[in-house]
């Protein structure tokens, strides 16, 4: 293989992306060596197993891919704005459409949750990390080297071009040759091992790490979202797993599973792909309508109006969730029976999703709402997500879905539910969680000004991309006809809008860092829930004494009876797990197998996998059973967090 | 109250939109009886989804309104422990599956339509067109005809079309916004929709699946003239037009963008690619062609064919 084959070449923005990397990369190493921070970014980073600091380093990440599916829409957007600009060649935009769908679902909105899960389910349930830490670094960095492996595409072999729902026989070896889309595949397996044992994990934590007396009903919504949602990991993944597997074996190995020759069946890859795939829509949103929830409730200075039906309606929603997969593909021409079919249980998760809307309604029916940042992006949401919700109603009416089908009508959909859901949620979490995992709030000036730039400048995108639809613009256009130049500009001026926006928040996140007055209390927002009994920061043992919980909203409940979760007299030694750099080589070891195998490089695949498979044994063999904090430090510890009187220490 | 102004300028925008979009969108101007029936049926949903986001953004707007903390509020009207109200919980569960029942009726109902022809006036069978997609480009055969077009095709108004579609290599779908949804093409494998045009015209046809760099140029057009004409039309491309030859015709499957062309015989001749048999026809004879890059810039067509030409002769 030529280097001029290795390289992507001929496309003047993809070298400016490469000087661009290779200038980041530069300040990087010279920050770090020039602070002399290498061994502290080992330390306290690479080899961490603490629940909180992986789920900053998800977060991170999250946003990080955030900018690149940004980039990749803009310039789509600028691609549209004109009929004939020829800012971008279809092949170009064909890259981009397929690298920004699954950047943004598979490496910004799920590792965004995931990274909030991990910071937050923990301490609301009382616990003092996962139930196996070991295991969720092993996740992050499997997530974190797949999405390194799926984002050098573009300037290392050159990136997927079959759109982010691959659809075979597209992807296959026949019509989609060379490593573009091997990068999709091993990129995608890569990071799903990483949820899949996520998944596990806090499922595990949840069911068996409560603090004493919190039963399964009294347990924080947001916790709920994240065991419902484990559940729909847990069932859903395997499938893209195999799938993912069977089309890799197709590609490299020469099987033909999904191929036009051999008798291959192309269009079972569409049904294993949506029968994760509509799960996976769920796995995104579920979260989120946890995280607005707990908002809500808090910002509404009340209960969260029908607690038992929104967790009822959650696990209704991802029962539907796997029997609703056809609705993808309506137009396969399964007949009108089987489209009946999925037609009404499309139809059906209408009815638990208006449930919850009706609870966040009656939240805030007779409270007392504080119009802060985070509660804003919730409040949007309920309007926005309606607007998604309906026009996916009239999608999942088969009949009428004929002519929606592969159209901007289904686009503005589902970013209509995507953007509102998950990506309004993302922005909410984070503000609101924020001071808990970095000591300060962010600025709510400057917050408001970013949440204002992006929601207006949403509706401006997606509202007339529902109208290009109704007037036959189909998805993954590269190029507009002259009849619709004034929709696709209005909605290149509102994608715009959402990009200041977000560079508002990230210029926030800076400027709060440098002005924003510390936390004085571990509870910012007056809450409700455990996470805020905890002092800000949070020792790494999370809880020196475990609460006992006798209810819902339990610290709110406790403030009120003027408890704290300290109890200095029931103090013991807190076993923690030690940090291990294990993870880390391992799944980088697993990255650069992947990465070989991209290239059809077989034996050398082979030696990086074996190398995983022996660390894999030697880990097995591994009877570190973690340390204890005696309870001096816990106790020093504490005082000093929570500012009580310490008479005690020195002597 | 910020939040209350977000609301009314969306209700605004909504409402307008639809008062100044809707009287040209494609969909919802069909020229035929399917279309009609889709149309009829996103009419009448639609106003279930207004009248559901009217009453979600009312008390949307009514709650964050009234419930807004404001400087001397007090605790009037604030009961922080309330957290939940068995009657109207079930009623808000009741009326949604009311509504979905009221949806699902019309949908099962039309769905069904979908698979027979449309009714017409004069009872005449289903005109057959077998719709055949190949990267890039469309071949419409009119087997009782003897004809073959490419690219575009012309059907007599007041008559079902009977399309019967697959694909000589990958998945396409074949949508005429103006007369009616899509349905996909795919190899080996052969699908049915029905269509029909009861306005003359011509009308913008695709291939709206995405399947690589040549799709947003797959596109044809269809023209719905009376019978006679289109029976005038069929016996011109029947005398004037040359046969198809089966060398000529794999040339044509590789991946390229062409322009219009019309035969007086069809490719069914030696292959239907809507059988398992039909399937791998394409993909063995042009195995390495879809490794080239086309460089398309803009949908004009004739320069994409010139880029094509010029590589064909380096």
């Amino acid at each position: 293989m030529k280097l001029s084959e290795f390289f992507v070449t001929g496309e003047p923005l993809i070298y400016a992306g490469m000087v661009a990397i290779v200038l980041v990369t530069c300040a990087i190493v010279f920050l770090l060596t020039y602070f002399k921070r290498w061994g502290w970014l080992w330390r306290e980073w690479l080899t961490t197993v603490d629940h909180k600091k992986i789920g900053i380093m998800y977060i991170l990440s999250a946003l990080a891919m955030l900018f690149r599916g940004g980039v990749d829409a803009l310039m789509m957007r600028v691609q549209l704005a004109f009929p004939d600009l020829n800012f971008l060649n279809s092949q170009h935009y064909n890259e981009i459409f397929t690298t920004h769908g699954t950047v943004m679902i598979i490496f910004m909105a799920m590792p965004f949750l995931i990274g909030l899960m991990n910071i937050v389910v923990p301490l609301q349930i009382g616990a003092r990390d996962f139930a196996f830490p070991y295991v969720n670094a092993l996740s992050f960095w499997s997530f974190f080297f797949g999405a390194l492996l799926f984002n050098i595409s573009f300037v290392i072999g050159g990136s997927p071009d079959a759109g982010w729902t691959s659809y075979t026989p597209l992807a296959g070896a026949a019509l989609s040759p060379g490593p573009g889309q091997n990068f999709y595949l091993l990129g995608l397996q890569l990071s799903g091992i990483g949820t899949l044992a996520t998944g596990i994990n806090l499922m595990v934590t949840i069911l068996k790490m409560r603090a004493p007396g919190m039963k399964l009903f009294q347990m924080p919504i947001f916790t709920w979202s994240t065991l419902v949602t484990c559940f729909i990991i847990i069932f859903a993944f395997p499938i893209l797993t195999v799938a993912l597997a069977l089309m890799t074996i197709d590609r490299i190995f020469g099987a033909q599973f999904f191929t036009l020759t051999g008798e291959g069946m192309p269009m079972l890859w569409a049904n294993l792909f949506w029968m994760w795939g509509h799960p996976e829509v769920y796995i995104v949103i579920l979260p989120a309508f946890g995280i607005f929830s707990e908002i809500i409730a808090t910002f509404a200075n009340k209960r969260l109006f029908g607690y038992k039906a929104m967790v009822w309606s959650m696990i209704l929603i991802a029962g539907l969730s796997f029997l609703v997969w056809v609705h993808h593909f309506f137009t396969m021409g399964a007949g009108a029976f089987v489209n009946s079919v999925f037609s009404v249980s499309t139809m059906l998760i209408a009815v638990p999703t208006g449930v919850k809307i009706f609870n966040w309604l009656g939240t805030l029916y007779k409270s007392k709402i504080q119009f802060t940042t985070p509660m804003l992006w919730s409040l949007a949401f309920i309007p926005s997500f309606v607007i998604g919700g309906v026009t996916g109603v009239m999608l999942g009416m088969a009949a009428a879905d004929y002519q929606f089908h592969n159209s901007y009508f289904l686009i503005a959909h589902f970013h209509y539910v995507l953007i509102a859901g998950t990506v309004f949620a993302c922005f909410a979490g984070l503000e609101y969680w924020y001071p808990k995992m970095f000591g300060h709030k962010l600025n709510q000036k400057l917050g408001k000004l970013s949440f204002w730039l992006f929601v207006i400048g949403f509706h401006i995108t997606f509202f007339p991309q529902y109208f290009l639809g109704l007037d036959g613009m189909p998805r993954r256009l590269f190029d507009t006809a002259p009849e619709w130049f004034t929709l696709n500009f209005i909605s290149t001026i509102g994608a715009f809008g959402m990009g200041a926006g977000f560079a508002l928040f990230v210029l926030n996140i800076y400027y709060s860092y440098k002005t924003s007055p510390r936390e004085k209390t571990g509870d910012s927002w007056d809450g409700r829930t455990l996470e805020w009994a905890t002092p800000t920061p949070i020792p790494h043992y999370n809880f020196a004494t475990q609460p006992t919980v006798k209810e819902l909203d339990a610290f709110h409940d406790m403030k009120k009876r003027g408890e704290t979760t300290y109890d200095e007299s029931k103090l013991k030694p807190i076993h923690m797990p030690n940090y291990s750099g294990q993870p880390f080589i391992m799944m980088g070891l697993l990255f650069f197998s992947s990465f070989a195998l991209v290239f059809e490089w077989i034996i050398l695949s082979a030696v990086f996998l074996v190398a995983v498979l022996v660390m894999m044994g030697i880990h097995s063999f591994d009877y570190d059973d973690g340390y204890h904090v005696e309870v001096e430090d816990i106790k020093r510890t504490e005082r000093q967090l929570r500012g009580l009187n310490d008479e005690h220490t020195g002597s | 109250m910020s939040s209350n102004k977000t609301l009314i300028t969306l209700t605004l925008l909504f409402s307008l939109s639809i008062i100044t979009g809707c009287s040209e969108l494609r969909v919802l101007e069909p020229k035929g009886p399917v279309g009609e029936d889709q149309k009829e049926l996103i009419i009448y949903s639609l106003w279930f989804m207004l009248g559901i986001v009217v009453v979600v953004f009312g008390l949307f707007g009514y709650m964050v309104f009234k419930y807004r903390d404001r400087p001397g509020r007090g605790n009037k009207d604030y009961e922080p422990e309330q957290d939940g109200n068995l009657k109207v919980e079930i009623i808000w569960t009741i009326i949604p599956l009311i509504i979905v029942t009221l949806l699902s009726i019309p949908t099962v109902d039309t769905l069904f339509d979908l698979e027979k022809p449309p009714q017409s006036a004069n009872e005449e069978e289903p005109l057959v067109v077998y719709a055949t997609s190949a990267d890039w480009k469309w071949f419409f055969s009119y087997p009782e005809q003897g004809i073959e077009t490419v690219n575009y095709l012309h059907i007599p108004t007041e008559r079902p079309i009977e399309f019967r579609l697959s694909s000589a290599d990958s998945m396409a779908a074949l949508w005429i916004p103006a007369l009616g949804g899509q349905k996909y093409n795919m190899a080996g494998m052969q699908t049915i929709l029905y269509l029909q045009a009861d306005e003359e015209g011509v009308y913008d046809g695709r291939n709206s699946n995405f399947n690589g760099e040549g799709f947003s140029l797959q596109t044809f057009q269809v023209h719905a003239e009376e019978d006679t004409a289109f029976k005038e039309w069929v016996n011109k491309i029947k005398n004037e037009k040359p046969e198809l030859t089966q060398d000529q015709y794999n040339e044509l499957l590789k991946p390229s963008i062409i322009g219009e062309m019309a035969f007086s015989n069809t490719h069914l001749e030696w292959v239907d690619h809507g059988t398992m048999m039909g399937s791998d026809y394409s993909i063995k004879r042009h195995q390495n062609a879809y490794e080239k890059k086309l460089h398309l810039k803009s949908l004009d067509k004739a320069d994409a064919e010139e880029e094509g030409d010029a590589d064909e002769a380096q």
